[in-house]
């Protein structure tokens, strides 16, 4: 893997049909019940839509993306600011990062790619409150901190 | 990560009153013992220790202002591109692995 500052890439193997992965993944009711997050209303390009987190510790977060491309059963994309929002902030001004999911059927089910890109342009002070909003609390960052400094 | 640092993060950050003052210097900005002192619940001395556990571990560090040290949280080591890459991965590997459940789990919703 590339030694990059700039993007994340994940790429998984899911042993299900891929109509039923993509349907767990762009509606948003289903989407939501996985990812953690209760958005109001469905994915549609250009809509910009938005979404507390309901996982615990992070209810103080809310989820703001804005759908760039729907392609049935092969594409899907959107915009937002690094996975938070602090309610009390501006953040139109901001850059955003573009999250990529890409479908394929493989033999054992379909393979999921999502490609997270455009961190370079985040600025520094922007990542550091990322990082307090996704904390989870402080015991998730004690966590975090002690997954980051032993990996 | 040099050796032994591991423990001093984790052991800086297992602490209530040290993620107090982590919280309260982070929120606050740079801030005196003697401000952080004010309405806290702890001793000045015992502060003073907290602050130096955390200036260990890299999480705090102060500058002479005459006679005061104003303290202040090391925003770089937090802030720093590859720590926050790794968390965002971190968030989407934990994200991947509720929609395996959800997508492959036994009994759910058609």
């Amino acid at each position: 893997m590339t030694e990059t500052t700039d993007r994340i890439e994940k790429e998984i193997v899911l042993r299900a049909p891929l109509p039923r992965v993509w349907r767990a993944i762009t509606d948003t009711k289903e989407f939501g019940a996985w990812f953690g997050v209760s958005l109001d209303g469905a994915f549609a390009a250009g809509r910009p839509i938005r979404g507390r987190i309901t996982i615990p510790g992070y209810e103080h977060v809310t989820m703001e993306v804005t759908v760039e491309k729907l392609e049935p059963q092969t594409y899907f994309s959107w915009r937002w600011h690094p996975a938070a929002i602090d309610p009390k902030v501006d953040y139109s001004k901001e850059p955003t990062t573009l999250v990529e999911f890409r479908f394929a059927e493989v033999p054992e089910g379909t393979r999921l790619t999502v490609v997270e890109s455009g961190f370079d342009k985040i600025p520094a002070a922007r990542r550091a409150e990322a990082f307090r909003l996704n904390s989870g609390g402080w015991a998730a960052q004690v966590e975090n901190i002690r997954r980051h400094v032993s990996g | 990560m040099a050796p032994g640092s591991a423990a001093t993060v984790f052991g800086a950050l297992g602490d209530e009153t040290r993620l107090r003052l982590l919280a309260r210097l982070s929120s606050g900005g740079p801030a005196s013992i003697a401000r952080l002192s004010e309405r806290a619940h702890v001793t000045r001395q015992a502060i003073t220790k907290h602050l130096e556990v955390l200036a260990q571990a890299g999480l705090v560090r102060d500058d002479r202002r005459g006679r005061e040290r104003i303290w202040r949280v090391e925003q770089k080591r937090l802030a720093d591109a590859r720590a926050y890459l790794d968390l965002v991965s971190r968030q989407w590997d934990d994200a991947l692995d509720r929609l395996k459940r959800y997508v492959e789990g036994p009994g759910e919703a058609p």
